[in-house]
């Protein structure tokens, strides 16, 4: 009972992180049409960041994190402006570009932390919280949680409640019909693929005092974001966070019971049945011809 | 067909002049040929999948095991590993082939991460992460395979012949119709074409002869793991069909010859390899859409040599 409880927390707190992650890249995908690969890299920056400037150089993880989100930022930015925007005629250009950029940040990483084993980054906060007595929650994680909830009712506030939000959602449904209206597509997208990159960025600096921070470790994301974006359905932001807590758990779970790459198996074969069963995902709407 | 034999009498005597280890180049090029020339019969229909890597590896695969559990020489290990692969394209189609676009990327990258894993996690039968080792190519009379020459000869006959065969279904009603569901899939099916069907049979017949390249590849490498054929290597081999051009025949093995002599020659910047990589792929995205095949055009464009009219895309119509 009590590893099924702990099981759950850990999964709720992983979920805020995948969450993260999978936001921006539906965020990049619903605007910009352009499937990023290089967003498991993003996520890579953001840790190596503060593996590099708090553990190594020892400023406070605080700055550490800004710092991290600025620069992941700024090359979400450069990504835009220097690849995406030229080929935006050609979806798979720019995806093929991702690509690239994918091999030039790991190289990046492994050129700035050394090829050896993976870093470690000594965790900031200590302590645990304890909950009735069994359920013990590292301060770090519940300090992740918290920053992810709170960025994610961000974005959410910035939706729905301002001019920019509306315009991006106009663009997610009708890149064409926005730009009738008056709509800046060109400025929409940058503003889409900074948030997209920011919330990368973030999570990669929330999980590098919990994670083994190597070149890497972006492998992994991608695959996690990819079937959490299509089990939640493709373009649903509600349904990303959703089926980011609800893998999360399984994910948990099944790693406990079975081992991690069993329940990576699992994720895969659990993608590719919602895209048979289901196709427009647990959020998804389906668009009528 | 002078062009032909004169690239072939090259191709025989090259190996000679080549060191040992350019030899093992050499031959490993010549089974990328294929495999790059296989995934290129899966696109003609339209639909770029990521799992003609995770196939290959299902091909190469499935000759270690032949060989190693059933004794089984190369000369039948090869040709069943093929069959073998492309009946597991086969049943992959049905989930797969109800998808398209963007769908059918993740979930082929899915299908060959969830296969790739199994390799990973059943360490009784596929070895795990270290893989399946002691795979050998034949022994006939006098000549040992194993020998780069011979085994160089040897897959040059084979991936001949099978582009040959790719060749010659490109060009054949059938090819002719997967091109048709690539541009004006409603307007082939109005008019009673199967779009299923002939998706299928690209994506099977791909992986019938990415299935022998691996077999190949695993008979002169002598072992194979789970990530040699990850997304890694697919990751190449859309690389090369890219920097090559997709548009024609030749493009993806333009693409493959001089990539890997690029690559041989940044050698020793091994670090930073991937990231040249990635450069070259970024630029020739942006500058040459339709890759190395499409060059000729652009110099002319670019430096001005010519009339207007050299250029392809103003003479079209």
């Amino acid at each position: 009972m009590e590893l099924i409880v702990q099981s759950l927390i850990n999964g709720l707190v992983q979920g805020g992180f995948y969450s993260l992650f999978a936001v921006g890249l539906v965020l990049i995908f619903g605007v910009m049409g352009v499937v990023n690969f290089a967003h498991g890299e993003l996520v890579m920056v953001g840790a190596f960041t503060v593996w590099l400037v708090h553990a190594q150089f020892g400023v406070d993880y605080l700055p550490a994190i800004a710092l991290g989100v600025v620069i992941v930022t700024s090359i979400g930015i450069f990504m835009e402006k220097a690849l995406f925007k030229p080929t935006r005629s050609d979806p798979l250009a720019g995806l093929i570009c991702s690509i690239g950029v994918l091999f030039i940040l790991q190289v990046v990483a492994t050129l700035v932390g050394g090829d050896g084993p993976s870093k470690q980054v000594p965790p900031p906060f200590h302590g645990t919280l304890i909950f009735l007595d069994v359920i013990r929650v590292p301060t770090q994680r519940l300090f992740g949680l918290g920053i992810s909830v709170a960025a994610l009712v961000a974005l959410w506030l910035f939706l729905t409640r301002s001019k920019f939000g509306w315009a991006l959602r106009a663009v997610a449904l009708d890149r064409e019909a926005a730009a009738l209206q008056g709509i800046n597509t060109d400025k929409v997208s940058l503003i889409a693929i900074s948030i997209g990159a920011a919330l990368a960025g973030l999570a990669g600096t929330l999980i590098a005092p919990l994670t083994n921070i190597n070149p890497h470790m972006g492998h992994n994301v991608i695959i996690t974001a990819f079937i959490v974006t299509i089990v939640g359905g493709v373009g649903s932001l509600t349904g990303a966070v959703l089926a980011s807590v609800l893998y999360a758990v399984f994910h948990t779970f099944v790693t406990v019971y079975f081992g991690g790459t069993v329940a990576t198996i699992c994720g895969l074969v659990l993608m590719v049945v919602v895209l048979i069963v289901r196709p427009t995902g647990i959020m998804g709407v389906r668009v009528s011809e | 067909m002078i062009g032909l034999t004169v690239l072939f009498a090259g191709l025989i005597i090259l190996p000679h002049f080549l060191a040992y280890h350019h030899q093992d180049l050499l031959i490993f090029t010549t089974i990328n040929v294929l495999a790059v020339c296989s995934y290129r019969l899966v696109t003609l229909t339209g639909e770029w999948s990521l799992i003609h890597a995770v196939m290959m590896g299902v091909g190469a695969f499935t000759a270690a095991l032949l060989f190693l559990e059933f004794d089984m020489a190369m000369w039948f290990t090869v040709p069943l590993a093929g069959l073998v692969t492309a009946a597991i394209a086969f049943v992959l189609c049905f989930p797969l082939l109800r998808m398209t676009q963007f769908y059918f990327l993740i979930a082929s990258f899915a299908a060959g991460e969830t296969i790739r894993l199994t390799w990973v996690e059943f360490v009784g039968i596929f070895g795990g992460t270290g893989g399946l080792v002691g795979v050998e190519p034949p022994i006939v009379g006098e000549i040992d395979f194993l020998d780069p020459i011979p085994y160089f000869y040897l897959t040059l006959a084979v991936v001949t012949v099978c582009l040959f065969l790719l060749y010659r279904i490109e060009k054949s009603r059938v090819g002719l119709t997967m091109h048709a569901i690539h541009w004006k899939a409603p307007l082939a099916e109005s008019v009673g074409v199967n779009a299923w069907r002939y998706r299928a049979l690209a994506l099977v017949t791909g992986s019938f002869f990415v299935g022998i390249a691996g077999a190949m590849k695993v008979h002169y490498l002598g072992s194979v793991t789970p990530n040699q054929f990850g997304i890694g290597f697919m990751v190449f081999i859309l690389i090369w069909v890219i920097v090559g051009g997709y548009t024609s025949f030749a493009g993806p093995v333009i693409g493959v010859i001089v990539l890997t002599i690029f690559d041989e020659s940044i050698r020793s910047f091994e670090e930073v390899r991937p990231a040249i990589y990635g450069a070259v792929l970024i630029l020739s995205i942006l500058f040459l859409p339709a890759g190395l095949e499409g060059l000729p055009a652009r110099l002319r464009v670019w430096f001005g040599i010519g009339n207007k009219h050299a250029d392809p895309k103003l003479t079209e119509h």
